[in-house]
């Protein structure tokens, strides 16, 4: 780019000053921003578990905690990471970011029920907190009762009322983003036109809406069960604790969908960008989140295959978690299709793509072992599970949150990460989350149990390099907070579209004004379309046999 | 801070702006159907498995009480609906007099149901170490307000229903955990709507209503129905299993 781009005089960010101008914001931007700083807290509450739990196991006989303590330990990981990071991440983030920048709106449907929907959030974390400092939390994330309901004595009640309370948080956010896609776009904008990024969003919605009103009311009932004595869940009277268990998944399934279907629309914004290529079979990825998210409600009991259910139900549940797996596998399809003949460049966010796109294989994959009932019953419940689903968690979903992270930095601040350190802590990260949960694979396959605060001798050399695997994790998730605040203020001035992406986000200055459009705009072109689009400057008509092509992300060689 | 019916920032028309309030609306119905539904399939679970308890436990509710709840509340859904009529064709007296009948319906609604709580304590049926399904006919001078003829015909429903399910008194716990459960988050629901009708009769005392503009009106509306609709499921689900005898 032969122009020295400018920083923008009037932004989003200096509209107005004070503590009050940004905790009474309807700015759909800075309430992003909000979601940020509050969600990356408890990335790192759930982190600081995630190492005590690490560095117990080292040895096989746990010195660092008392067995009770480490029942905390984990249940408290689960819910600071599930319920407080996973779920609102990517949404309430990146979502409320860019959802109606992508749409050319002024902002979301509700802006006033955004802020609400922050500010429950922290009144729900602060209560979960509470409940951690205050006795802790031992019963799993899962909160299965009778345990939860009548034999703990950690702090359960504060915790449930918590999650209770931030599930409202997930479910208003979702409500917006429905209505914002219905009723917000731009001219021009049609159903057909709107990136990935919005389908996956609105698919995750639909999840957000049918899904957490159930565990609302599941942990509604349990918390009335513990502090009013109410019985469905209770055998002492007739009560069914496998009920609880159908409804709590019956969310919490298709909750690893909210999760992960946010982060595949990150990752079909960075293939076509990072690619030069229009997305390969656009309908597909649009119809295959919508799939996932209709068949994500029909597959709850694989969690439950050997709880005593019927083999005609446990049968029927397995084909639906096979079939569930074809969305995804169409989409991973699509993604890698994308690069054929594109002009690929290796920027940090088409990193963390990759990084994606085989950890997500894996984990995908391995998800098929268990939804298969005979290895499952030997798996169930062992660290194979626990690897499954953090390859998912972590290798999926929290590398589309960092690659969308690097991706969008530009546009959040206006200014560019430092490139050559954001790839050397990509790597770092890459190769600490392999070395932390593939072992993990093999502990399970060898029957170590998930939970378990003491372990065989011969499994120690496996945690030794998953405990090893987990102090690189952590290094590779450090340099990314470190180098994207400080780029924050001293970075590089990005200007209005650095990479060049097809977005309309990328059609209004970085940081964008607090309106984001100074003019509505009308959209005239397809999702991801290189060709046609003069103002992206990329161009080369004599370029290639095909016809017009584009100029390779770097220039030429 | 008064809502005056402007065009806010981020729409373009008003129609635009109406539409997606209501579509808002409609959506966090969804999310209530939802919601009520995870504690009617418990009921639905329990209630099949233990039926006798759960018909035992439905015959000690009062008929009279909560049949004329249901009037009642069917009569708020007709004031809020002549409510919201009155909105759109910008009469603002009647608008008044309709919010006020259905808050005033509402508190009716309250107070009959805290006669209906009452009793329950009093008559030992409320989930937990103290319930005794058998308590007023074994203790008749306790439960003065059922009448003799009626305490007898308990009697032989409670034998009856012993003699079905020897385990009686713990399973008819769970029928009151859904009836307490149920009606208590029910009733929860309902306080939400009075303090929302309250809010639109101090903005329809400013008069800030009219036919152009009443969105609010219609989408409390919307929800005080649906909170009505709920209880038409939860008055024969719970008052109802086992009457015909």
């Amino acid at each position: 780019m032969a122009v020295t781009p400018k920083f923008p005089e009037k932004h989003y960010l200096n509209q107005t000053y004070g503590i009050r101008s940004w905790l009474l914001t309807t700015d759909h931007k800075r309430i992003a921003l909000l979601y940020l700083v509050s969600v990356t807290f408890f990335f790192f509450v759930g982190g600081f578990f995630a190492m005590m739990i690490r560095l117990h196991l080292l040895t096989p006989d746990g010195y660092l905690l008392s067995a009770d303590t480490y029942n905390k330990m984990f249940t408290m990981h689960g819910v600071a990471m599930i319920f407080f990071f996973l779920i609102p991440s990517i949404p309430a983030i990146f979502g409320n970011f860019l959802i109606p920048l992508m749409i050319g709106a002024k902002d979301l449907a509700f802006p006033k029920i955004n802020l609400l929907s922050w500010y429950i959030y922290i009144v729900g974390g602060s209560l979960t907190l509470y409940a951690m400092v205050t006795g802790g939390l031992d019963t799993g994330w899962t909160f299965y009762t009778p345990l939860s309901t009548v034999y703990s004595n950690s702090a359960v009640a504060p915790a449930v009322v918590g999650i209770f309370i931030t599930g409202f948080s997930s479910i208003l956010t979702g409500l917006n983003f429905l209505v914002t896609v219905h009723t917000m776009r731009a001219p021009g904008m049609t159903w057909f036109r709107l990136p990935l990024f919005v389908w996956a969003h609105y698919a995750t919605s639909v999840v957000m809406i049918l899904g957490t009103p159930v565990v609302a009311i599941t942990l509604a009932l349990a918390g009335m069960e513990r502090l009013f004595g109410l019985g469905f869940f209770n055998p002492a009277m007739g009560g069914d604790p496998i009920l609880f268990q159908h409804l709590f998944w019956f969310y919490s399934h298709p909750a690893v969908y909210i999760m992960i279907l946010p982060a595949m629309g990150v990752i079909s914004e960075l293939i076509p960008t990072f690619a030069r290529k229009k997305l390969f079979g656009y309908h597909f990825v649009a119809a295959a989140s919508l799939a996932i998210a209709v068949i994500g409600f029909l597959v709850w009991t694989h969690h439950m295959f050997l709880t005593g259910q019927s083999t005609y139900a446990a049968l029927a549940f397995s084909f639906l978690t096979f079939l569930v797996a074809i969305p995804s596998a169409v989409k991973t399809f699509n993604w890698t299709a994308t690069l054929f003949g594109g002009s690929i460049s290796f920027d940090t966010p088409m990193l963390y793509a990759f990084g994606f796109l085989g950890l997500f294989l894996i984990g995908g994959l391995t998800g098929l072992f268990l939804g298969c009932l005979g290895t499952d019953i030997h798996i169930h419940d062992t660290y194979f599970v626990v690897a499954h689903f953090h390859y998912i968690m972590v290798g999926g979903a929290v590398m589309g949150y960092l690659g969308g992270m690097h991706f969008w930095w530009p546009k959040i601040t206006g200014r560019m990460y430092p490139e050559w350190l954001a790839r050397i802590a990509a790597f770092i990260l890459f190769v600490g989350f392999n070395l932390t949960f593939f072992p993990q694979f093999v502990l399970g396959y060898l029957g170590m149990p998930r939970r378990y605060h003491v372990y065989p001798p011969e499994f120690q050399v496996y945690n030794v390099m998953s405990t090893a695997g987990a102090s690189i994790l952590a290094v590779g998730y450090l340099l990314p907070m470190i180098y994207l605040t400080w780029a924050a203020f001293y970075g590089k001035v990005a200007g209005d579209n650095p990479w060049p992406a097809t977005g309309l986000e990328w059609k209004t200055p970085s940081p964008p004004p607090t309106e984001n459009f100074e003019v509505t705009p009308v959209v005239t072109w397809e999702a991801y379309d290189f060709h046609n689009r003069p103002d992206l400057g990329l161009d080369e008509p004599t370029g290639h046999p095909a016809g017009g092509g584009v100029v390779p992300a770097h220039g030429h060689d | 801070m008064h809502r005056t019916g402007a065009l806010y920032g981020q729409f373009k028309t008003l129609e635009q702006q109406k539409d997606t309030a209501s579509l808002g609306m409609w959506i966090f119905l969804v999310t209530e159907v939802m919601f009520f539904g995870g504690i009617m399939l418990a009921y639905t679970i329990n209630r099949h498995t233990y039926f006798h308890a759960f018909a035992m436990g439905s015959n000690t509710l009062s008929l009279t009480l909560g049949g004329f709840n249901t009037v009642v509340l069917l009569a708020s859904s007709f004031t809020m609906a002549m409510g919201v009529w009155s909105a759109q064709v910008g009469k603002k007296d009647l608008l008044k007099m309709f919010l006020s009948l259905t808050i005033l319906l509402g508190f009716v609604f309250f107070g009959v149901k805290y006669v209906e709580y009452a009793q329950k304590f009093h008559h030992h049926l409320v989930p937990g170490k103290s319930f005794d399904i058998t308590y007023c006919v074994n203790n008749p001078s306790k439960c003065e307000d059922i009448g003799a003829e009626e305490l007898e015909v308990e009697r032989k429903e409670v034998d009856a229903a012993m003699q079905a399910d020897p385990d009686l008194n713990a399973h008819a716990q769970l029928y009151y955990s859904a009836y307490f459960g149920m009606t208590g988050l029910h009733a929860l629901h309902m306080v939400i709507g009075a303090g929302l009708l309250f809010w639109l009769l101090k903005n329809s005392f400013a008069g800030i209503y009219t036919p152009e503009w009443n969105t609010p009106v219609d989408i409390v509306g919307l929800y005080w129905h649906f909170v009505d609709i709920v209880w038409i499921f939860l008055f024969p689900l719970l008052y109802l299993i086992d009457r015909h005898k």
